[in-house]
């Protein structure tokens, strides 16, 4: 091989197999355990990228009162999993900021849905995201993560506290555990299975 | 383009002053090179898209040659198009399509992550 000329570790391709790539979008506040969640469950080392969004500023969140357009970069990182011989699966962790939102409609397009990781300390700072995301009609679960001084809290409580939609499911989280985020994707994908199928009854 | 390309470089002096791709890549769209093992690109091509071609050999995503690259999606999404349009990189997996994937397709993505869980 001729890959003396970097001095990066070589990457862990995929199997010349893989010919379908689905993807995932991990989305909640800051601190929420996002990065966590990707690292737990993931094939490879996560992976870390930066994407600019540019759009016409009209008064939002922090950069308001500035006119015309802005640049924000975003950090994200993501992590993979090979599902069978033919098919991986890529997770994508976002920000939630409003600012970020138009990150999310470039990365959603063609994505089975989101999980939005929930941290009941600070409930408040998922409002936003939530709202958001009713308003696009985008598939979403929402993983609640659990912090050693996280107060304990009903399903219903917490169903009514984020106006969830009796539908959306609502699954507990230790971001840690490789199980557990599985978890909490399988109960998005199912989801998203419902979705499409009543869909096609519709 | 063919830049030394040492240092930090603008993202527009990177893609040759270019701001849009042309052709339809996710961050999820799995690159391969075309003729891996042939003469390889041009001397005139870029310091970052012989990088790129290499990386390519075998399959990779958008989002991965890019975190590997140390550029921007976008960046790295418009290198990709010229290689792509020159026909030294190729696509191995579907556009992103506007409707949520088909049941089949959910059905495998469920299978693929309950085989990962521990009994
Ligand atoms: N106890 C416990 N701690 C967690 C869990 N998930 C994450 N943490 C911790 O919470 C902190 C924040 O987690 P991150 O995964 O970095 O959160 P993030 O959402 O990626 O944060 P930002 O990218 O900065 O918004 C870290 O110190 C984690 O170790 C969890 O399930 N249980
Ligand atoms: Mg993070």
């Amino acid at each position: 091989m001729d890959s003396a000329d970097d001095s990066a570790p070589e990457p862990r391709h995929l199997a010349s197999t893989v010919d379908q790539a689905m993807k995932i979008l991990i989305v909640g506040a800051f601190g929420v355990g996002k990065t966590t969640l990707v690292e737990s469950v993931s094939e490879i080392a996560p992976l870390r990228t930066e994407e600019t969004i540019t759009r016409a500023s009209a008064g939002v969140d922090d950069l308001a009162g500035i006119e015309g357009k802005t640049s924000t970069t975003v950090a994200m990182d993501f992590g993979r999993i090979t599902l069978n011989s033919r098919m991986a699966l890529y997770l994508f962790g976002a920000p939630g900021q409003r600012r970020f939102w138009d990150l999310w409609e470039g990365l959603v397009t063609g994505a089975i849905g989101l999980l939005v990781v929930v941290d009941t300390r600070r409930l408040e700072d998922s409002f936003d995201v939530l709202d958001q995301l009713d308003l696009r009609g985008l598939p979403f679960a929402v993983a609640v993560n659990h912090f050693p001084d996280s107060a304990g809290h009903d399903d219903a409580d917490l169903r009514d506290a984020l106006d969830l939609l009796p539908e959306t499911p609502l699954v507990h989280l230790d971001a840690r555990s490789r199980d557990s985020s599985t978890q909490a994707l399988i109960a998005l994908v199912q989801y998203a299975a419902r979705l499409k199928a009543q869909e096609k009854v519709a | 383009m063919s830049g030394p390309g040492r240092g930090p470089v603008r993202p527009y002096v990177l893609t040759g002053g270019r701001a849009r791709p042309r052709h339809r890549l996710s961050v999820e769209t799995l690159l391969e090179t075309v003729d891996a093992g042939g003469a390889g690109l041009p001397v005139t091509a870029g310091r970052h898209e012989q990088m790129l071609w290499r990386l390519c050999r075998h399959r990779l995503s958008v989002a991965e040659t890019a975190a590997h690259l140390d550029l921007p999606v976008s960046v790295v999404t418009i290198l990709a198009c010229d290689l792509i349009e020159a026909g030294h990189l190729t696509t191995r997996s579907q556009a992103p399509q506007v409707e949520l994937p088909d049941l089949d397709t959910l059905q495998e993505v469920l299978d693929g992550l309950r085989r990962r869980l521990s009994a």
